[in-house]
């Protein structure tokens, strides 16, 4: 019955389907990697030119609220887990309970990356004439600090609102309970939490004793 | 109608490019000879309806076959690489010579400074058969300097030096062209290179205006600027002495080693890029207050206070 | 295996209900998740931007006819080009077969319903029409005029066009790229029918999934690039600006790391219909299917490794020159392959010369010599003499058009009837195939002699010794202008008057020829089962028609 609700073409039975939408999430993943691989690269390319610059702006970064927001995520992580393997049991309240929860903590990280935000902002952070730091590639530093957190921040925005919607659907028995949407999903938030951690570590720790 | 005989060649190594193209040609000319030749004859002898054997292919064809004609590809064009990187080799090394033009690349014209301080615009004096460095750098975007009569072009990059030698064997007038898309006037960046014999080289530079010997130009440079206010022997700011600097190796803060070249210099000067260790990060930024050629000058001053180098000609 | 229809009497009317009439509303066509007419409304997308492109490039040779700019000014000019360059790679050639051919026969080639994700298909489209629409306003706001490259700091800090309008359309346009590409590779993996194995597949198949997998891997990074470009301009941050330490070389590392695979997203598509076209209409199974299936994948892979080759003169090291050189010579040689064993499939053949095989011998030849002057290229002090000129010109359209777009036109030719029903008027096809080959040596030769004399790339005027060629060249490219809007025409025509083209015309071998054309909504009734390898054109097997064939007079040789 939810079997048949589930199953849509061109699928001939639902382990395949299931199977599939593994599979497409895990080389959508990849995809994402090389996305921010970009990134990663141009940074440890900076890096490597520019070590002292790199250090003396890394050490800027608001390491409380950085951390704060490690924290989070990887709570949200954890509870994300829990809603994907009580799906799978059958717990319905479990799993709309935990995707709430998920939801609400991607949201306050975003909370608190805005109060850092705001905090770079007064301290003038911002690339451009007025930057307070030396030498000048502390820019560079900066720029890239502001374009990784922000396209991160875009992807959990996203992830925020599909987790939303999936609980939505789920609530209201539009879709069943057993839905492969929800390891896609899942899969999905644990790389923005993977992400994050690596951001954590290349914007937050250099520069510190 | 262009023939290879049209297009100038002014040196040795324009020759042996000009070699190597039509080597390569030619070889690739009888790959494709061989490829369209049995295509039409097997689309002629086989096309439907004619009388030749279809027999079902011998084992040795597909097996045999493939592996000899990959093998044979593979080899070829292994040897073709050799044959291009090790003639290559040779060039790739630059010359060790004072004789140096300083270019600046700008939308859209090219500035061109010679070693007595002669200035030129889209045009380029060099002497023959004498090693002649380019030493270039971008006032905006990224530019390229093609010299069709040498064969050679190099990308000229802001914030940055490259560099571009050659030993010219033939006097003439050649062209001289931007070869890397650079806005608006992008094809109107031509100009002419212009090649002379030694004498008269030297009887053109020496009729030119502001001819003067510009590392003596960068030693006043080097007060008004007030560079010597520290990096002079006598202050009392504690600045590293220039003199030896140029070519040695530079232990900085932090526990790199730099070589002190014309960047390392440059960036010294416009960013304070480099900290060398056990000094403090006092040294202000030029970057704005300094035109290129006066870097172009204060450098050349520079390498002259190195015991190496005897000074620009 | 279904049953085997070797059917060559017309049928005098369609079957009752193919995916074309099921459902005829407009509606219909925008929220379908039919791969096959998701194909077709790529089809018509591609189309449109392939005239607008074209159009840009002929006003172009127009003003190329003097070597003096009087058509145009010179920004006109380069917003012209850039547009050209654009608008052809990302909005025509990279979609062009994946997308059309691709999403209608990989799964029929299969034997599947479907494409794995049906839905994120339509997406794909979708996001396609969005870049197309930032594309639309860029040409209407007045053009973008960085060349199709954006090279830094030219395209963040100093040209004047629409510049993030541009890259935000293309930025769209490879999501839908990515998206197609996890799409096929699912469906490759997951939906191949009973007894479908691997090794099995046509050569089409293996072509887009190679293709798939460059797309997939590639397009991301082109995406980050595209963003940087944007976070500079717009948001004023330092990335390659050498002011603040930024090295614009680097942008130049990210932009190639794409677009050399790109050109292989371009090329693999081509050569995958080239050897449907080579096994059917010289009735031969394709010769070293093993070595042309790994060859695909070679150049898939290698074509990774070699994306300095673009920087020879960049100001990268000259030891990374020569890594990047060795790599590119041998990424040459699984392409070499190739062409040799394409050559060998006619070897004993029964050749006919229908349309689809002139349009893939146009591309044998010319994408045989577009890649000799690959070699050229690949040679480091050749390619510093002839980078950034007309040489490069050249040999990118030798592969890209010679290559590409003849295999793309013949493919459509070939698929015609299945798509649609009808045939097209084999004479005219024929006349267009031949004009187009002609049309492009006209148009493309000369460009390699005055890119060799140094007629610089992007230049609008000229020194007047080039001007024969130029000349030459524009001619040409009126000639192609002919033969790219002759099979528009006797196409449409065909919709309506066409003969009525039964399940198979050709007699050829592939699953999508076993079901009707045009062929049901689910591709087949019931689930095929596949017992046999792929191209079963030899008298010694059984095969779809084996009682057509003309019988060889002898099995003995001819004296």
């Amino acid at each position: 019955m939810s079997d048949v609700a589930l199953l849509r073409e061109p699928w001939p039975n639902l382990e395949r389907q299931r199977y599939a939408a593994s599979f497409g999430i895990w080389t959508f993943l990849a995809t994402e990697l090389l996305f921010f691989g970009g990134l990663f690269l141009s940074y440890a390319v900076y890096r490597s030119l520019h070590p002292e610059a790199f250090r003396v702006a890394s050490h800027e970064t608001a390491i409380a609220y950085g951390t704060t927001n490690t924290l989070i995520l990887l709570t949200s992580s954890l509870i994300m887990t829990i809603a994907e393997r009580a799906a799978v049991e059958g717990l319905r309240r479990l799993t709309i309970t935990c995707l709430l929860v998920t939801a609400a903590l991607g949201t306050a990280f975003l909370v608190v990356k805005g109060f850092e935000y705001a905090e770079d902002i007064s301290k003038g952070l911002l690339p451009g004439p007025d930057f307070p730091l030396r030498p000048a590639s502390t820019q560079l530093f900066w720029g890239l600090y502001w374009i990784m957190t922000g396209v991160h921040a875009i992807h959990l925005t996203v992830g925020i609102g599909v987790v939303l919607v999936l609980t939505a659907l789920i609530s209201r028995a539009t879709i069943p309970l057993q839905t492969p949407a929800s390891e896609v999903i899942s899969l999905y938030w644990h790389l923005v939490d993977v992400i994050w951690v690596t951001l954590y570590a290349l914007l937050y720790l250099p520069g510190r004793k | 109608m262009i023939g290879f005989s049209d297009i100038a060649q002014a040196s040795q190594y324009a020759t042996s490019v000009d070699i190597k193209f039509i080597v390569l040609t030619v070889l690739s000319g009888l790959v494709a000879l061989l490829v369209f030749g049995l295509v039409i004859f097997f689309a002629m002898r086989y096309r439907r309806g004619s009388l030749a054997s279809r027999a079902p292919l011998p084992n040795w064809m597909h097996r045999d076959l493939e592996i000899g004609w990959t093998a044979a590809t593979a080899f070829t064009f292994l040897f073709i690489f050799w044959w291009m990187a090790t003639a290559e080799l040779g060039a790739l090394t630059q010359p060790n010579t004072n004789f140096e033009i300083h270019v600046e690349a700008k939308q859209w014209m090219w500035k061109a400074e010679q070693p007595n301080g002669a200035r030129e615009i889209n045009e380029i004096h060099a002497p023959s058969h004498t090693d002649v460095r380019l030493v270039m750098t971008s006032h905006d975007v990224i530019h390229s300097l093609f010299l069709p009569a040498l064969r050679l072009k190099q990308d000229v990059l802001p914030g940055r030096y490259t560099y571009l030698w050659f030993n010219a064997d033939r006097d003439g007038t050649y062209s001289l062209m931007c070869t890397q898309f650079c806005g608006t006037d992008h094809a109107r960046m031509i100009g002419k290179f212009i090649v002379l014999s030694p004498g008269e080289y030297a009887r053109w530079s020496a009729a030119q205006p502001e001819a003067d010997d510009i590392a003596r130009q960068g030693a006043a440079l080097f007060v008004s600027l007030g560079c010597a206010g520290c990096h002079a022997s006598a202050s009392r700011v504690h600045a590293p002495d220039l003199h030896g600097l140029y070519g040695s190796k530079v232990p900085l803060e932090g526990g790199d080693f730099a070589t002190a070249d014309e960047a390392y210099i440059r960036d010294c000067i416009l960013l304070n890029k480099h900290i060398p260790a056990g000094y403090p990060a006092i040294m202000p930024r030029f970057k704005g207050t300094v035109t290129e050629a006066q870097i172009t000058r204060l450098i050349a001053y520079i390498k002259s206070l190195s015991t190496a180098l005897q000074g620009a000609s | 295996m279904t049953d085997i229809t070797a059917d060559f009497a017309p049928a005098t009317a369609p079957a009752p209900t193919n995916y074309l009439n099921d459902g005829t509303t407009l509606w219909s066509w925008l929220t379908t998740t039919d791969h096959k007419r998701i194909g077709i409304l790529y089809a018509l997308s591609i189309t449109f931007f392939f005239f607008i492109g074209g159009i840009a490039i002929g006003i172009v040779r127009l003003e190329l006819l003097t070597p003096q700019a009087d058509v145009v000014g010179a920004e006109a000019y380069n917003r012209l080009f850039s547009l050209h360059g654009i608008i052809m790679v990302w909005f025509f050639l990279v979609p062009s077969i994946p997308a059309t051919l691709g999403n209608f026969l990989l799964p029929m080639m299969i034997g599947a319903p479907d494409v794995a994700f049906p839905r994120l298909n339509l997406l794909s489209w979708y996001l396609y029409v969005g870049g197309a629409l930032f594309t639309v306003y860029v040409i209407l706001a007045g053009g973008v005029d960085t060349g199709w490259t954006f090279y830094t700091p030219l395209s963040t800090n100093y040209a004047t066009g629409h510049v993030a309008a541009a890259a935000s359309g293309v930025f769209v346009a490879g999501f839908s790229t990515i998206a197609t590409g996890v799409n096929f590779v699912a469906t490759t993996h997951m939906l191949r029918a009973p007894g479908m194995t691997w090794f099995r597949l046509p050569l089409f198949v293996w072509a887009i999934y190679a293709v798939s997998l460059v797309m997939l891997l590639s397009t991301p990074v082109l995406a980050m690039t595209l963003l940087l470009i944007i976070a500079e301009r717009v948001f004023g941050m330092p990335v390659f600006d050498p002011a603040r330490g930024g090295d614009p070389v680097l942008f130049q590392h990210l932009f190639w790391f794409y677009s050399h695979p790109a050109v292989y997203i371009m090329i693999l598509p081509a050569m995958g219909v080239a050897s449907e076209l080579f096994t059917c209409f010289a009735r031969r199974r394709v010769f070293g299917y093993t070595f042309m299936v790994y060859s695909l994948l070679g150049i898939a892979v290698i074509g990774f490794m070699v994306w300095g080759h673009h920087m020879f003169v960049a100001g990268q090291s000259p030891l990374a020159s020569l890594v990047f050189s060795f790599l590119s010579f041998i990424v040459a040689v699984p392409s070499a392959i190739k062409v040799f064993n394409w050559t060998a499939t006619l070897y004993r053949g029964q050749i006919t010369f229908e349309a689809p095989m002139l349009y893939a011998m146009g591309f044998l030849a010319l994408f045989t010599l577009g890649g000799l002057t690959g070699l050229h290229l690949a040679s480091v002090p050749l390619d510093i003499h002839l980078h950034d000129t007309y040489f490069v010109i050249a040999h990118f359209h030798f592969i890209m058009v010679g290559g590409t777009v003849s295999a793309f036109l013949g493919g459509i030719h070939f698929w015609w009837p299945k798509i649609t029903g009808r045939m097209y008027p084999e004479s005219w096809a024929r006349f267009a195939a031949i004009t187009m080959f002609l049309g492009f040596l006209t148009t493309f030769l000369p460009q390699y002699v005055m890119g060799y004399g140094g007629m610089p790339r992007r230049y609008q005027i000229y020194l007047p010794e080039f001007q024969i060629y130029h000349v030459m060249s524009s001619v040409g490219a009126l000639i192609l202008a002919v033969a790219y809007i002759l099979p528009l025409l006797y196409l449409g025509w065909s919709l309506l008057h066409g003969r009525r083209a039964g399940d198979n015309p050709w007699g050829a071998s592939g699953l999508e020829w076993q079901t009707s054309s045009p062929p049901p909504k689910e591709n087949f009734h019931g689930t095929p089962r596949v017992e046999h390898a792929p191209y079963l054109y030899h008298e010694e097997t059984t095969g779809p028609d084996v009682d057509r064939r003309v019988p060889s007079q002898a099995r003995e040789e001819r004296p």
